[in-house]
Parts: C-alpha cells; structure tokens; sequence
C-alpha cells in the first residue's frame, strides 16, 4: 500500500502542493508573520517524510515537476520588469544604489560575524552569496572554497526568513515605497522573496526581479576580492 | 491555441537560457539568461506582452509553491549543517535583516530626495 502510493508519478507533486495550500489557510486564519506558507508546507514536509519514513530522493522523484517549473518562472519575471521599465529608468540610481549597498552589507555582515563565532575560511566562504540567487550563489561559493551544499541550505533559509520577516520589517523601519520594498526584497532574499514581493504588488516584483540580477552579479564580483584581501 | 504559443515561447527562452549558461564561462544561470534574452525581446517587439502573458503570470502565481521541494532538500543536508547550525542561525538572521533594512532606506531616502516627483506606481495597472 505504503510502495504504490510514494512510489506515484504524483506523490511528492500532491503532497506539496496540498501542504502549500494547507499551509496558505493556516497563514489566514492565525495572521502570523512566523506561519510562513512556504515555511510551514516545508516543515510539514518534511514531518510527513520523516514519519513514514519516506526517502527525500523518492519525493524528489515526483516532487521534481515543481523545481523544473523554477526556471520558466524565473524567465517570466521579465514581464513585471518589461510593465515596469519606465519606473526602472526613472529611478536608476536609486535602484543602483540600493542594491550595491545592500549587497556589500550581506558580505560584509557575513564576514564580519564569521570571524567573531571563529567560523574556519571555508565555513566563511559557504556562507558569503546566502543572499543571492542558488543557481549563482553554487557557483561563487565553489569558487571561493566554500561548501556547496552547506551554501544551497544557507541560501533557501535566508529566502525563507526574507519571505517571512519582510512586512514587519517594512513596517518597523517605514520602509513603505513599493519601489524600495522590492529592492529590499530582492537583494536581500533573491528569488524567494521576489516571490513575496510578487503577492505584495507588480512594482515590488518587478524591483525585486530585477534586484537578483544586479545582486547577483555583484556578488560575483566582489566575493572573490573580500575573500583574497580578508580571509 | 492560445497556450500553446505562451508556453512554446516560454520554453523556448527557457531553452536558449540553458544552452548559453552551458555554452557561455560566465557564472550566470539558464533562468537570468532567459529572462534579460525576454525582456530584449518584449522590449524590442519581437515578442508582445500578450503572447507570453497569461502563462507568465500562471508560473509567477504559483512561483513560491516551487521552493518546497528544494527547501525540503534540506533536510539530507542535516549532517553538513548540524555543527554550524547555531552560528549559521545567528548570521543569516542577523544579515538578511541589515541587508533587507540597508537596501530599503537607501532607496527610501534617494526616492524621497529626488527631484522627479513620479505618482506613486499604481498598483492595478493591469495592460
């Protein structure tokens, strides 16, 4: 009974999806910033594995449908910036600015912290792009002698807690212009809070877009020379 | 048909994304390729808004669904995270806030100072 049903084509796709939603009513009903959906649908998930003892690679298997749609998605966020081109113009140097300070303060942060936990280089250098993009970050962190799939984990969680914590935050610092929101969004959690930034408006998306471009780059650059100066 | 042609098109950037991420050595992923390559193409008039649109905001809709199964992955990398799962915590926590803050004032503060005083974007602005 238990082989034919995780064995599905669908399992891994109908479990997360109907956690999500699950996840989504539980969000409405409380109104808490820490029921996060995708937060929750994750943890519940990963209950649901944990319980019966259902292997991650045998969810993946069916579950995979989900992560192959991330890159199409990720395309399509062309069109909120397309819609939003003029704003993007009109504001250039803000959205500049924005993102570079935002971007040296990950690193920075980052650095700064690893060294006063006596964080070893390599545990530093995992740790520098959690703010950037996965499909980037594997890569910068490769590159400066992180570990990769340490790297992967501290991204997803920093998109999570940025998804999660950005309408308090917004609302304690008075951060209210839609044009800002996204930027903070995107350039701090990359494409999960570009999610967020979605559901909060088409002009947050689009900011947020076009934050994981410019972050990401950045983050490219300056990691390796943070690292060969600091480390 | 309509469909159709909205996901052909999408794929196809899609496609193309990979095929330079793979051709091209630069660090930059399939999806961003696809993304700036369709945001030329709308920009240029190669490609209208409504022949990508209604898939386009389908897969946007449902984008924070398609986390779930990568953010379960986590959990086979319990081992790896396990001895540094307190600093790692702290540092996430303490940085995505300074990042998400720092970003947003910076913005806050040029946009309040600038002299181009545009509308406040209109939220409906549905085309």
């Amino acid at each position: 009974m238990k082989e034919a049903l995780i064995n599905s084509n669908y399992f891994g796709l109908i479990l997360s999806i109907a956690l999500f939603i699950l996840s989504v009513r539980i969000k409405a009903k409380f109104r808490l910033a820490i029921l996060n959906p995708l937060l929750i649908s994750t943890l519940l998930c990963i209950a649901v594995l944990v319980v019966f003892k259902i292997p991650y690679d045998t969810y993946k298997e069916s579950a995979g449908l989900l992560n192959y749609l991330l890159t199409p998605a990720t395309v399509c966020l062309a069109i909120p910036m397309y819609k939003q081109l003029k704003l993007l113009k009109d504001n250039l140097l803000a959205v500049i600015a924005a993102i570079t300070s935002g971007t040296i303060c990950s690193i920075m942060s980052i650095f700064i912290m690893g060294k006063l936990f006596r964080l070893s280089s390599e545990h530093i250098a995992t740790l520098l792009p959690k703010s950037i993009t996965t499909a980037i970050g594997m890569g910068v962190s490769e590159e400066a002698g992180g570990i990769v799939t340490l790297t992967v984990a501290g991204i997803i969680i920093t998109g999570i807690l940025g998804n999660m914590i950005a309408e308090s935050i917004f609302r304690i610092f008075h951060i209210d212009h839609p044009i800002a929101r996204g930027l903070a969004l995107g350039t701090s959690a990359h494409a999960v809070g570009t999610a967020k930034a979605l559901e909060l408006g088409e002009v947050e998306g689009a900011m947020s877009s076009l934050s994981i471009c410019v972050a990401g780059i950045l983050t490219v650059i300056l990691v390796p020379i943070v690292n060969s100066t600091l480390v | 048909m309509k469909y159709v042609k909205e996901v052909v098109w999408i794929i196809a950037f899609t496609f193309i994304g990979e095929v330079l991420n793979k051709l091209l050595p630069l660090p930059v992923p399939a999806g961003v390729y696809g993304l700036i390559l369709l945001l030329l193409a709308l920009v240029t008039g190669i490609l209208k808004l409504q022949d990508v649109e209604s898939t386009g905001n389908f897969l946007l809709d449902t984008m924070t669904m398609m986390f779930v199964p990568a953010a379960v992955g986590i959990m086979s990398s319990v081992d790896v995270l396990l001895p540094v799962l307190l600093p790692y915590a702290v540092m996430i926590v303490i940085s995505t806030i300074i990042v998400m803050v720092s970003t947003g004032l910076v913005a806050s503060f040029i946009l309040k100072h600038s002299k181009s005083q545009d509308e406040p974007a209109n939220k409906e602005a549905a085309v």
